[in-house]
């Protein structure tokens, strides 16, 4: 008797050590993002101590490296948006028609042939994308727009943008599939039962229901292109120009952060820190797009009760 | 179609015509999306291919070396004056060595096949390249005379990255990759399982719960270049760890792969049916009893898909290893986890900055090796899926 | 067990075919499931067709308005003959024939959208009416001719979804109706209902027999009695009896059809 309370006594400790070895290491994450949000934060502070927080957010010329220097990051900023937005043109149409092809039209065999086609898409690394970028379509960018007469740089934003925005399309693609997926089938079939077409029944009915869904894909594409550096790092330019012609070489905030810290300049250096006031900036706006796209998909999700996304 | 027939249809409606089109077009639409990522496919693969197959293969020259005591002293010497801005400069520089631990080739004039300069190459590639007319003349002549040829590329596949591009490898960077992904899989997957069998097992359904949940959401979706800054701030000056090792680069690729192994892991884990659970406490089982001999096992073919789908994405990771100085010149091959290292991906990204046709034509053939194992890794992901997808 | 065939009024308007099938047979894949079915159903009638799991009753509905045809490896022969034309005639188009015979389904099926929008939506779509009064009027009298406009005249705005089941189900037949088809074909409308909401659909569906030709599948052999004129009794595929109401339930010539409606099989 006393041998078995004792023997319970050590399996209930034993249990609880496990569970406390069990949720220390789920602490790990979120130590992460601790870690994250104040590596960058402490950092920044100190940049914002050698420079006004004001103009970093209104000034137009960052030209770091330089006796007086200045840290204006809008044309930083606007770089970044010209290029994520071509990127969000080229991925969203062509990110939402394959889903739609996958989930209303595909036969099973075609499915199972796409499928890998668009996973392979999500396989291949930013810097490969990035190298492409660079080489190939960069040149071919210049070399079409010369034969009109217009001259574009070599490190047009056009290109870094084209390529990302093939690197997002799985993201929408396999995203807006499951959603469009679990759109209950009944509804297509009232829609078909009055007589309507098949598009007329994707455009009007399928896609509306599923909105929040194709938002949220939408979203997530948006803060992984903000959030891209390779392909901008070699494809995209370095200089800080404030433009919103595609041709014209602009650079983004990923690419000055990795410029700010491969460079020579002492750490403590506001050329350095720059990078980690650029690394909140990209921080705190990726953050506010995730949380806005996670709370989306919740609402589709509680609506069709679907449990595959 | 005849009026007559249209009065005996009574389900003629001209207005569909229009309709049935934009049906059509519609469904083109969408057929021609995914068209546009095939061909994107096919033109990407080409393009790389076509430039990188040409890396697998390096010229060689034919020629009589003079080993005696006064080209060992200055190897310039020992190939004729004809030729010898055709041999690669990496031959000059090892040649020494070679005779030191060849020492019967001394004094002896035999004729060897040397490793021959990348424009040489180049120029037999039918490339873009530097040499000078004259140069390629006496090339054009060796090759009537059979003493010029394309061998394959040993050094490519067995040597690091080097100043001379004809003597480059990407053997160190992918020793580097490994040692770095040895690093992550040790750390990322088993707290990743760990953190995943807490979440789906044990945690209670509160507030805390639900802060975890969306942390590890969000975590799933910050740049990978901000985990590159926490490692910087975190693994190298908070802690000391040196900077471009392999282990700082795992550690930060851990950080970034645990969400990815968490939210597979919870999601194979939850697939398990409650009724084994009840099964298995129906015999008096302890809880982790019950999850380490019979949800994990069941669980584990959907965790490892996640984890190796993870895994791969982190090999192919470069941004954050950039950060945390894994873009440094690395000519050896690393021996351990604290030394200086680089990685397959990050050697692909300083090639690409340099101007030499040669090394443009590695970073493809370097991509095709990389890209292969990726997508080898990513198939038998899919097909794990695939062969243990158990519908409950 | 004993059911009550309603007494209907039997105007004295001489019968008229609306829908004339003639050896319609449906294969899923290599397994027939319909078997020459030859039948001739009313106009401004209500044809009830019943018979136990799996005979094929929603099939062969389905067949009508050809919702088959979404299915994929389905094989259709024979003749399905609505106003003297074989609807799978290679120059009749499916959208055309489905505009012209509406469907209710089993499961209330609202469209994510406004109570309004739910009735409009396809009214607009096949330019029977333009956005404004037109449109408006339309959508009022088709959900009068529902039952259901003083319950939601006010609410018109608020999701289709947000209603109870039976008031859902309404909302899809005035969706239905203002197409205005010429058939209606309702595939259970009733089972998953409760009696009183039941009991409302089955009046309106006596209501809307003036108007248009239902043909209705139902599971429950009282509302067959209750609410239709003519009875088939489907059974493995083939019809085995098809009659008025009162004869099927009250003097069936087959033995089967008998043993069914007495609850004997099925």
């Amino acid at each position: 008797m006393s041998t078995l309370t004792q023997n319970n006594k050590r399996r209930v400790l034993a249990e609880k050590l496990i569970e406390y070895a069990l949720a220390a290491a789920t602490g790990i994450t979120i130590l992460t993002t601790f870690g994250i949000l104040f590596s960058i934060l402490f950092e920044a502070i100190e940049f914002f101590k050698l420079q006004s927080f004001f103009y970093f957010m209104t000034g137009t010329e960052w030209t770091p490296g330089v006796e007086g220097a200045k840290f204006g990051a809008v044309p930083i900023f606007t770089g970044t948006l010209v290029i994520t937005f071509i990127a969000i043109i080229v991925a969203v149409p062509i990110g939402l028609f394959t889903a739609i092809y996958l989930s209303e039209y595909a036969s099973k065999k075609t499915r199972d042939i796409a499928k890998p086609i668009i996973e392979t898409l999500a396989g291949i690394p930013t810097v490969v994308y990035g190298f492409f970028a660079a080489i190939t379509v960069a040149p071919f960018i210049v070399n079409s727009f010369a034969s009109i007469g217009i001259e574009a740089s070599f490190n047009n934003a056009l290109a870094s943008g084209l390529v990302m925005g093939i690197m997002i399309v799985p993201i929408i693609a396999s995203m807006s599939d499951d959603v469009i997926s679990s759109v209950p089938d009944h509804m297509r079939k009232g829609s078909l039962a009055l007589g309507m077409t098949k598009s007329e029944t994707i455009k009007f009915i399928v896609l509306p229901a599923a909105l929040p869904g194709i938002i949220s894909a939408v979203l997530l594409g948006l803060s992984r292109a903000i959030g891209e550096t390779m392909i901008v790092v070699m494809a995209a330019g370095m200089r800080a120009n404030l433009s919103f012609n595609p041709l014209e070489d602009m650079t983004t905030v990923t690419v000055r952060i990795v410029d700010a810290l491969t460079g020579d300049s002492a750490f403590d250096s506001p050329d350095t820190l720059s990078a980690f006031a650029l690394g909140l900036a990209l921080f705190v706006f990726t953050l506010i797009l995730n949380i806005i796209s996670v709370y989306t998909i919740r609402v589709f999700k509680e609506k069709y009760k679907s449990s595959n996304l | 179609m005849s009026n007559n027939i249209n009065n005996h249809n009574p389900f003629y409606d001209p207005t569909l015509k229009k309709r049935h089109l934009s049906d059509k077009i519609f469904k083109y639409m969408a057929m021609s999306a995914l068209l546009i990522s095939v061909a994107f496919l096919l033109v990407f693969f080409t393009d790389i291919i076509s430039k990188g197959l040409p890396s697998y293969k390096q010229a060689y020259i034919e020629l009589p070396v003079k080993y005696n005591t006064e080209t060992v002293a200055d190897s310039s010497f020992a190939i004729d004056e004809k030729h010898y801005e055709l041999v690669s400069r990496a031959w000059y520089r090892d040649m020494p060595k070679y005779v030191s631990e060849n020492p019967e080739v001394m004094n002896k004039t035999p004729i060897e096949w040397v490793l021959a300069d990348d424009e040489v190459d180049q120029y037999m590639k039918g490339h873009q390249n530097t040499l000078t007319d004259e140069q390629k003349t006496v090339v054009e002549e060796l090759k009537k005379q059979g003493k010029v040829e394309s061998k394959f590329n040993t050094l490519f596949f067995t040597t690091g990255d080097s100043k001379i591009p004809e003597n480059s490898g990407f053997l160190a960077s992918a020793v580097g990759s490994i040692l770095t992904i040895l690093v992550c899989i040790a750390f990322a997957f088993p707290i990743g399982v760990m953190s995943a069998i807490y979440l789906e097992e044990f945690k209670k359904d509160n507030k805390m719960s639900q802060l975890i949940e969306i942390n590890i959401n969000n975590l799933a979706a910050v740049p990978s270049i901000l985990f590159g800054l926490l490692g910087l701030a975190v693994f190298i000056n908070f802690f000391g760890l040196p900077r471009s090792s392999a282990l700082v680069g795992g550690l930060t690729l851990a950080l970034m792969t645990l969400p990815v192994i968490i939210v597979s892991g919870r999601t194979a884990l939850r697939s398990v049916p409650a009724s084994i659970r009840q099964a298995a406490y129906g015999l008096g089982l302890t809880k982790w009893q019950v999850v380490k001999d019979h949800v994990l096992p069941l669980g584990m073919p959907g965790i490892l898909t996640g984890s190796i789908i993870g895994i791969a994405r982190a090999m192919g990771e470069t941004a954050p290893l950039i950060i945390v100085g894994m873009i440094a010149f690395i000519p050896d091959i690393p021996t351990s986890f604290t030394q200086a290292a680089t990685v397959m991906p990050a050697q692909i990204f300083t090639w690409a900055g340099m101007p030499e046709g040669a090394y443009i034509e590695r970073v493809s053939g370097a991509i095709m090796v990389l890209l292969a194992i990726l997508l080898t890794m990513n198939a038998v992901a899919i097909y794990f899926r695939k062969k243990y997808e158990i519908k409950w | 067990m004993k059911i009550d065939v309603t007494k209907r009024e039997m105007d004295n308007k001489p019968l008229e075919v609306k829908v004339h099938t003639e050896d319609l047979c449906l294969w899923y894949g290599d397994k027939q499931a319909l078997f020459d079915i030859s039948m001739d159903i009313y106009k401004n009638k209500i044809t009830a067709l019943i018979g136990p799991s799996g005979c094929g009753k929603s099939t062969f509905l389905r067949c009508l308005n050809r919702m088959n045809d979404l299915i994929s490896g389905v094989t259709i022969k024979g003749q399905a003959v609505i106003d003297d034309k074989n609807i799978y005639d290679s120059d009749v188009d499916e959208v055309s024939v489905r505009k012209k015979i509406g469907m209710v389904f089993q499961q209330p099926n609202p469209f994510p959208k406004s109570i309004y929008e739910n009735v409009a939506y396809a009214p607009l779509k096949h330019g029977i009416v333009k956005k404004g009064a037109d449109c408006d009027n339309l959508v009022e009298a088709s959900i009068r001719s529902a039952g259901l406009w003083n319950e939601v005249k006010d609410i018109l705005k608020n999701p289709g979804t947000g209603l109870s089941g039976g008031q859902q189900q309404r909302l899809c037949i005035a969706r239905t109706i203002a197409v205005k088809p010429e058939v209606i074909l309702m595939d259970e409308p009733t089972s998953a209902l409760d009696p009183i909401s039941t009991e409302k659909i089955e009046e309106l569906m006596l209501e809307l027999r003036k108007d248009f030709t239902i043909i209705t599948v139902t599971h429950n052999m009282q509302q067959a009695a209750r609410v239709s004129d003519y009875t088939a009794f489907f059974h493995l595929g083939k019809v085995i009896e098809y009659s008025d109401t009162e004869t099927i339930f009250l003097n069936p010539t087959v033995k089967q059809t008998e043993d069914y409606i007495t609850g004997r099989f099925g």
